[in-house]
């Protein structure tokens, strides 16, 4: 058995942690938060440069071709730098439909420029409050021409163009792309928990689209997408749990209160001995999430639901218990126990909240049962 | 990433599964409803016959030196091991804590020409061993212990009771901590010593637990002679040796036995709840859903804690987590499984009631697991402490005198 990253991702790792930790300090996320930009141009670009958009595509369309071990692994960092670039939509949600969604010639156009950073993409599919369901889809395609409009979409006004669910002239659901600059399309922003993430509507009037065209059944392909894009979130929220647990602890031994560091009350251990568990029980299951994803294995819908639940649970209760144990200090703008606070809680909406998830693993339990 | 197992691992599982099919019975399904017993003379003999045929083909002991009966297995062997049993019905609850605890304890400390006497005995199944640690005045605080060992002669006189002592009422030997100095500091005047459980003035008293069995016991010892030849380390060092046997508790012990969340996900397909099956329910699947997400993480945790050692590295105080989640999973998982049965969730008649009464049995024993070997709180202190480094618990009896200290009315 070999349940571990090689040694070349953990030193890819390593470079990912050093290069973020000076790139991406709390400062970068921060400037967002305040409004000063909608995201991190300049940080995108580097990160462009280090070919972290092309990791898990192949050679051929002009990826690294490191494969989803690679993605897991950078994923993780991204998340604990709360990083505030559309990488997350671009690469886990977009580049992923196209991979598994696109035809031949889709791909041969679509993922060189993904990888290099010219186009960045978004995934479009709530239609206002609700979890994933295809009988929530109105957004519908005629002679290739979109009308409807989705929200919220993350990274929306930042993409170039969009991986949208709509339905075609008989009802069907599938995934079409949209040009996010042409005739047709209106972006509107968003306000969200998160501010540093950008988040959008977008509303539709005859815009150009274009069929995924790989796949037959555009319902399966959509839940294909949300399964392999939720064990590359889970990795996100496991970063940003650790992140929370250190701060948490970091501050905790810094902190005096009646004589003595906070970090010797009980109160303080238990519950970041709790969040321990919680992360390493996250951590676990995202590894056998990374595996199914990398493998394409038949278990990935249940690895991928467990992943996901298990990773939204941490870092919910990483994150609130990090400001909890700052006191009033953990409340304030200033400190930045509420980025992960913020950034929780959108990455437990964005594809679909925790009873959906939970469902879907009862789900999945329930297959493997009737097989 | 992979799960396979090596050439060699392929080939030592197969030996055991090859073992294990021509010696035990395998588990039915794999829900098979596995209702817990107690400890009877009946379970003791048939595991005293299991034990003697596993240290005969090797499978016992499996890591220790080969001069004491042992073949010097990778700690992946003995996983191994300890996975393709888990499938098979085979008797528990006799020798776990005598080679888990009590022999590694005394190959550390004991002279050769008594390990030679007592190593192979107890690896055959003769001879069950039990470990006198807890008394009622030290339990988390084991240090805290009253028990009293004087000199005489070349004997040490021991008076005192211990308690909480698992399977005493069926040992042969017992390792013992006691106090040997009260004036000294509390964790400095210590002593360890390994003792006959027949020795005049021990005397054993069964305790009965919730669940109605009697698995542990009280020790009462009245001018018990131990000579000193049974001492294990120096006099004072009794603490030292103690932290020896809880080292290797850590390592011994694993999952909380009992219905999981697969037994939990059956029961609710079988049962109805408002007129369609449990399983329909939003709240029975959202339960479902935490559990399994707590029982695969365990799971995985232990996949990369075997990927440490396969690569020489040894799992840390990490290992903590799985009695921490396991223990209180058992027990919500128990109550709930009696919820899905309404009005009928409190009988244990195994004709009238699903799985032979498995989940009202596990509801009734799931409390001790969360209290024997580190109760919940000591291992969360734990995980704070020696995992993220956090300070230790302000303590108002260090570089006190024994003596000196306060005791409660308990
Ligand atoms: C089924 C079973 C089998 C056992 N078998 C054996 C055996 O074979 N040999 C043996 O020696 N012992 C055995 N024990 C005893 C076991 O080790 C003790 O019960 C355990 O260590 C707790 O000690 P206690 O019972 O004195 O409880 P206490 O230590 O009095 O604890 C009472 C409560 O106080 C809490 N507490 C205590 N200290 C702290 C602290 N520092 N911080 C926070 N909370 C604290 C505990 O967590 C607990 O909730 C067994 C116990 C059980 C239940």
């Amino acid at each position: 058995m070999n349940f571990d990253f090689s040694d070349d991702l953990k030193q890819l790792r390593d470079q990912a942690r050093r290069f973020l930790t000076e790139r991406c300090g709390p400062a970068v996320p921060r400037r967002v938060l305040d409004g000063e930009a909608t995201w991190d141009e300049g940080l995108w670009r580097a990160i462009v440069e280090m070919g972290w958009t092309g990791t898990a595509i192949p050679e051929t369309y002009g990826g690294v071709g490191l494969g989803h071990e690679g993605l897991c692994v950078l994923a993780e960092e991204m998340g604990r730098a709360v990083a505030p670039v559309p990488f997350a939509s671009s690469v886990y949600m977009a580049t992923e439909a196209i991979l598994v969604g696109g035809s031949e010639s889709q791909k041969s156009a679509w993922l060189p420029k993904l990888a290099a950073g010219e186009a960045i993409g978004c995934f479009a599919l709530a239609e206002g409050p609700g979890n994933p369901s295809p009988k929530r889809i109105k957004a519908s395609v005629a002679r290739g021409k979109l009308t409807g409009v989705k929200a919220p979409v993350a990274d929306g006004s930042v993409a170039t163009f969009a991986i949208v669910a709509a339905n075609d002239e008989s009802g069907r659901p599938g995934l079409y792309i949209v040009g996010l600059t042409g005739a047709g399309v209106t972006r509107t922003a968003v306000t969200t928990v998160d501010p540093t993430r950008d988040h959008a509507t977008l509303t539709f009037d005859g815009a150009a689209a274009e069929k995924l065209a790989g796949s037959a059944d555009g319902w399966a392909v959509v839940e294909r997408v949300l399964n392999r894009a939720a064990v590359l979130f889970a990795f996100e929220q496991v970063g940003g749990a650790q992140a929370c647990l250190d701060m948490a602890k970091n501050y905790a031994m810094e902190r005096y209160a009646f004589g003595r560091p906070i970090a010797s009350f009980q109160a303080i251990k238990h519950k970041l001995a709790d969040v321990y568990v919680a992360t390493e029980l996250a951590r676990s299951n995202a590894f056998y999430g990374a595996w199914a994803l990398a493998t394409d294995a038949a278990d990935l819908p249940l690895a991928a639901a467990t992943a996901r639940v298990s990773a939204t649970d941490a870092f919910h209760l990483a994150s609130k218990e990090n400001i909890q144990t700052h006191g009033g200090m953990g409340f304030t703008w200033q400190f930045d126990c509420h980025l992960y606070y913020r950034r929780a809680r959108t990455l437990a909406s964005v594809l679909g909240s925790q009873p959906f998830w939970r469902d879907r693993l009862v789900e999945g339990l329930e297959a493997r049962n009737a097989a | 990433m992979d799960f396979n197992d090596t050439p060699q691992e392929a080939s030592f599982r197969a030996e055991v599964r090859a073992f294990l099919d021509k010696n035990a019975t395998r588990k039915a399904g794999a829900n098979a409803a596995v209702r817990a017993r107690f400890v009877d003379d009946d379970v003791i003999r048939r595991a005293k016959d299991w034990q003697a045929k596993k240290a005969a083909a090797g499978f016992a002991g499996m890591t220790w030196p080969k001069k004491w009966g042992g073949r010097e297995a990778t700690p992946i062997q003995q996983v191994i091991y300890n996975q393709e049993e888990q499938g098979y019905v085979v008797p528990r609850g006799v020798f776990e804590i005598g080679l888990g605890m009590c022999i590694p304890t005394m190959m550390a400390y004991a002279k050769p020409e008594q390990l030679e006497r007592y190593v192979a005995p107890a690896l055959r199944g003769e001879e069950v061993w039990c470990q006198l640690f807890s008394e009622p005045a030290g339990g988390s605080d084991l240090a805290a212990l009253r028990t009293r060992a004087e000199p005489d002669g070349e004997d040490w006189v021991i008076n005192g009771q211990k308690i909480w002592t698992s399977g005493a009422h069926f040992a042969d030997y017992g390792i013992v901590v006691v106090r040997t100095d009260p004036n000294a500091k509390k964790h400095e005047g210590l002593s360890f010593f390994f003792l006959d459980m027949k020795s005049p003035g021990v005397e054993v008293r069964r305790i009965k637990q919730i669940s109605g069995s009697s698995n542990f016991n009280e020790v009462f010892f009245t001018n018990v002679r131990v000579p000193d030849a049974q001492r294990l380390g120096k006099v004072g060092d009794g603490w030292k040796v103690s932290i020896t046997t809880l080292m290797n508790e850590r390592l011994a012990v694993g999952d909380a036995p009992g219905p999981d969340v697969d037994d939990i996900f059956q029961l609710a397909r079988t049962v109805e709840l408002d007129g369609e099956p449990a399983i329909r329910n939003a709240a029975v699947r959202e339960k479902i859903a935490t559990w399994y997400c707590q029982a695969q993480g365990l799971k995985y945790a232990k996949f990369r804690t075997i990927t440490a050692l396969s690569r020489g590295q040894t799992p840390g105080p990490e290992s903590s987590i799985t009695k921490v989640v396991s223990a209180s999973k058992l027990q919500d998982i128990a109550s709930f499984g009696m919820d899905l049965l309404g009005m009928s969730g409190g009988v244990m008649d195994p004709d009238l009631t699903p799985m032979n009464g498995w989940f009202q049995d596990a509801m009734l024993y799931s409390p001790g697991m969360r209290i024997a070997g580190g109760t919940d709180e000591v291992l969360r202190n734990i995980i704070a402490e020696r995992v993220l480094g956090m300070p230790g618990d302000v303590r108002v009896d260090k570089d006190v005198p024994f003596n000196k200290i306060p005791g409660g009315k308990r």
